[in-house]
């Protein structure tokens, strides 16, 4: 799932600095999962913004609504009839999902208050840990299921560097080696003939937004 | 036993202080309560293994938050006792009365007041 943390309470205090009605949306998919921007967090985060602007004598009228998908136009259709009446729109929402609601809303401004940080896994309540760059071009068959481009500090796909010391990685002791961990993995597969193939370089030159079309769909014709 | 302790204090019955959610501390600060408290069992001995911590942490975060606003985290607390101390449960209701007396009323509460005017 996509991770996020909500931005620190002063940086979204000082966003909505100068707006006296707000409509705080939340998203019900992956930050309502990892306990960042869902129905809840949004309750909590209405509440502190309220107590703070009246403490400062400047109160603001904070709207909640949290929709299935913000990163889905379908389900930010519901928002339609409630924008008109606010002066902006807080989105707790992924970055992705920010900005398809500033898309749909552009007359509106769309302020962040979350920080989208990486696509990762759940440890345990609350305990997240980066797992996918989201890199198109992946690699796991031939690692052992455990990703260079996430774990490894430098992101080789053909590892390790002259820096793997004793299972650590250089840049700290506590940080395990991507290319050592991949080596026993596959080792006790009895596949380590996969770490010789060589993987050409990600070609991170000229990124513009990617597109997926899965089989069987087609981008519809504009018009 | 017929313990006294102050009449300012509001009680609100949950099955387990486990159910105490963030919103409900901080709401009740938003509504103009000057303080709230939630009494949960020894830590240790909850009946349902980690009710009481759970709400430990909600307290807080919820003193992280009220900080964060501009308001004395220590408005909210949690106190631990065994259903069988009555005196306890006393001295603790007086005790977080005076310590609320000493940081005075909450500045929300004239916003509170306008809004059930309305």
């Amino acid at each position: 799932m996509i991770v996020a943390k909500r931005k620190p309470f002063n940086e979204i205090k000082s966003l909505l600095k100068g707006y006296g009605k707000v409509l705080n949306v939340g998203c019900g998919t992956c930050v309502a999962v990892c306990l960042a921007g869902g129905e809840k967090e949004v309750a909590v985060l209405n509440a502190e913004l309220d107590m703070a602007r009246k403490l400062e004598d400047n109160p603001v009228e904070m709207g909640a609504i949290t929709v299935e998908r913000q990163c889905d136009m379908e389900y930010l259709e519901a928002l339609d009839s409630m924008v008109g009446g606010y002066d902006a729109l807080l989105s707790m929402a992924c970055g992705a999902g920010i900005q398809f609601l500033a898309e749909r809303y552009p007359d509106k401004p769309v302020l962040p208050a979350v920080d989208t940080t990486f696509i990762g896994v759940n440890q345990g309540v609350g305990w997240y840990e980066e797992r996918c760059r989201s890199c198109s071009s992946c690699v796991l068959g031939l690692t052992g299921g455990i990703c260079p481009v996430t774990m490894c500090a430098k992101g080789l796909y053909n590892g390790p560097c002259g820096g793997t010391n004793k299972g650590s990685c250089e840049i700290d002791k506590n940080q395990p080696c991507a290319w050592q961990m991949i080596y026993e993995r596959l080792n006790a597969q009895n596949r380590l003939d996969c770490i010789l193939e060589i993987t050409p370089p990600s070609d991170w030159q000229n990124q513009i937004p990617r597109t997926v079309i899965q089989p069987g769909y087609k981008k519809p014709e504009k018009g | 036993m017929r313990l006294d302790y102050p009449s300012n204090i509001k009680i609100i019955r949950v099955p387990c202080t486990g159910k105490v959610d963030v919103m409900h501390l901080l709401g009740a600060i938003q509504r103009g309560a000057d303080g709230v408290y939630a009494v949960g069992c020894m830590e240790g001995s909850c009946h349902y293994n980690a009710g009481n911590l759970r709400a430990r942490e909600r307290v807080l975060h919820v003193q992280k938050l009220l900080e964060e606003i501009g308001l004395e985290g220590d408005r909210v607390r949690m106190y631990n006792l065994s259903s069988g101390e009555g005196p306890t449960f006393a001295a603790y209701a007086k005790e977080m009365t005076e310590h609320i007396r000493k940081l005075g009323p909450n500045p929300l509460k004239k916003w509170a007041r306008a809004k059930n005017k309305e």
